[in-house]
């Protein structure tokens, strides 16, 4: 019953309709395949036991006509462990929250079960989110299921390779500086950032709060439409997010991109990229010019000092966000603490990984006394003018923007972990969009010579995810990358 | 812009992390890096810009000042490392004065 892992969320909901399978039969299958593909290192938690008895469960409701408000009634799903799930230990990949057992869930992974989801399990990940490899994880490395020399990208690391290698048909991820759009390049995924605001940050363990989202991953852009749809929304418990109705995103799909008018960045096309991911990208923007779009050159002229502000305002917030980790009311505590100061200082040192380490002494140094005017406030104006270079390309010239999302496919594992800076350079196209809160869309666009993917980015207007389903569908129903797979060894 | 190593062990302090002196030569190395890089944005003209906050501009988004169930008190000590009743035991954080 391979193929149960190859069914999308319709065809799912569509054969528990015609009863030409189960709930419990699927998520049999997937918890087998976790199973079967654990070198991957791609689960930190698998909840098998719980996860069967909500399939049982599932499949009641299943035989009673299912429920007109449970679009995911049935469907497994993968949740990255940077997400509270009440009772399900939640470790954020550190060995801070080892023995986590968090009391609430998060706004997000509760829409899903109220949805019907069946959680499988929690994802492997970059240390509390701060990583483009998923190297820094205190469970060790997460492997690319195109290739297990090489990294599957980060934070998000396990939730794109767990959706790549059909250990979950869909799963979240969460995005500060790309964590889900540069896994979803590297692994030939959809995955999704909505706009800052569209999704509750409640529960969402916090790296840097003014650029945080969570998002889904899929195998194609309708399943990424319908989570998306299920995650959204207003939620007083976070008061960034926004109130606006959330669109029907299926309902755009397949309309036409005839006039849609592409803004190609220049600035995105100069130094440091591939030439092969130069390639591919450029043709998947001559595919949606073939389909009607049209392309306009545009200047984003602040892009090379995106990467400089998000390294000054991202740790800063970091610094902030963990100092809560302190061991006094929960996580580890170091034993043998002479005094408070003491327990502070050396539970730090024992719970955190080094790049973690290093973000919140950078964060800690930009915001110190003689250093917070030159630094931090100084990297919050520039930000200024990146949001205001996209403001004017929307405002003037383009309804989407069309991008790569990583400079390099996958590279391997080791390769840049021994200079942060190098590591640093793998977010250089995706920060911009966080720090000016759009939404960003990445699908699959080809593979290099060696078969590693590469994805397209599209960029959107605040609040339009819309346009970028409508665009990226289009381009994924025009072509067939989407249904390639990663080949498994004997 | 080279960091020391005693620089890089104050940052550590006001970190609340435990360094050990190698350790200080090594972050030292790191960081001094990254802060080279993001040095870069001296030199661009902010004259005319106000500071970037928050992307949507919302302002003051409160809740009616009512009171709300909280977290049981047994959930919420379920995770802390050394419980004493009702409390979380700490080593001790005002020194006695025994003298008088």
């Amino acid at each position: 019953m391979s193929d149960l892992t190859l069914q999308s969320i319709s065809e799912l909901r569509d054969g528990f309709a015609k009863k030409s399978f189960s709930a419990l039969e699927v998520t049999e299958a997937y918890i087998k395949r976790i199973e079967k593909r654990s070198s991957l290192n791609a689960f930190l938690t698998v909840v098998a036991d719980k996860a069967i008895s909500e399939a049982r469960q599932a499949d009641q409701e299943l035989a009673k006509g299912g429920s007109a408000n449970k679009p995911l009634l049935g469907v497994p799903v993968a949740i990255k462990d940077v997400l509270l799930t009440k009772g399900v230990r939640t470790t954020c990949a550190s060995k801070m929250l080892d023995n986590f057992v968090p009391p609430y869930s998060a706004t997000a992974f509760q829409k899903l079960c109220d949805a019907g989801a069946i959680m499988l399990g929690k994802t492997n990940m970059d240390e509390f989110a701060m990583g483009a490899s998923n190297e820094n994880s205190a469970y060790g490395a997460v492997r690319n299921p195109w290739d297990e020399s090489r990294v599957p990208g980060g934070s998000s690391g396990g939730s794109a390779a767990a959706v790549a290698a059909r250990l979950a048909p869909i799963a979240l991820g969460s995005d500060t500086g790309g964590s889900i759009r540069q896994p979803a390049s590297l692994c030939s995924i959809v995955g999704i950032k909505p706009t800052y605001g569209r999704v509750s940050r409640w529960g969402l363990v916090a790296f840097a709060s003014s650029l945080d989202q969570i998002g889904p991953f899929a195998r194609n852009v309708r399943d990424a439409a319908i989570v998306t749809k299920v995650i959204a929304g207003h939620d007083r418990r976070d008061s960034t997010s926004m109130e606006l109705a959330v669109p029907d995103y299926e309902a755009v799909l397949g309309r036409s991109v005839k006039g849609l008018r592409i803004g190609v960045p220049k600035e995105y096309f100069a130094e440091g990229i591939n030439a092969e991911v130069e390639k591919s990208v450029r043709q998947a923007i001559s595919e949606l010019t073939r389909l009607g779009a049209q392309v306009v050159e545009i200047s984003l002229p602040h892009t090379p000092l995106a990467l400089a502000v998000y390294y000054i305002i991202a740790p800063a917030e970091a610094s902030s966000n963990l100092a809560r980790y302190d061991g006094v009311r929960y996580g580890h505590r170091a034993s043998k603490a002479k005094d408070l100061m003491d327990l502070y200082c050396q539970t730090r040192a024992e719970g955190f990984g080094r790049e973690v380490k290093r973000r919140i002494m950078i964060g800690s140094y930009v915001l110190s006394s003689g250093y917070y005017d030159a630094y931090y406030n100084q990297a919050q104006k520039v930000r200024a003018l990146v949001a205001q270079d996209f403001k004017n390309a929307f405002a003037q010239h383009c309804d989407v923007i069309a991008c790569p999302a990583s400079p390099t496919t996958a590279f391997k594992i080791g390769e840049k972990s021994a200079d942060p800076l190098a590591m640093y350079l793998a977010d250089i196209f995706t920060v911009h969009v966080n720090l000016v809160g759009l939404p960003g869309i990445v699908v699959p666009c080809g593979f290099d010579s060696q078969k590693l993917p590469i994805g397209l980015q599209l960029i959107g207007k605040p609040f339009d995810e819309e346009t970028l389903f409508q665009t990226a569908y289009a381009y994924e129903q025009a072509t067939a990358w989407h249904k390639e797979l990663p080949l498994e060894g004997k | 812009m080279a960091l020391s190593a005693e620089e890089v062990a104050k940052i550590a302090k006001l970190s609340r992390l435990n360094i050990t002196p190698d350790e200080a030569q090594s972050y030292a190395k790191d960081l001094s890096a990254i802060l080279e890089y993001v040095n870069q944005l001296s030199a661009v003209d902010v004259s005319t810009v106000e500071a970037m906050t928050h992307v949507h501009g919302s302002k003051n988004v409160f809740r009616a000042d009512q009171a709300e169930e909280s977290m049981p008190v047994k959930e919420v000590l379920s995770n802390a490392p050394d419980v004493s009743g009702q409390f979380i035991r700490v080593p001790l954080v005002v020194e006695h004065n025994t003298e008088h």
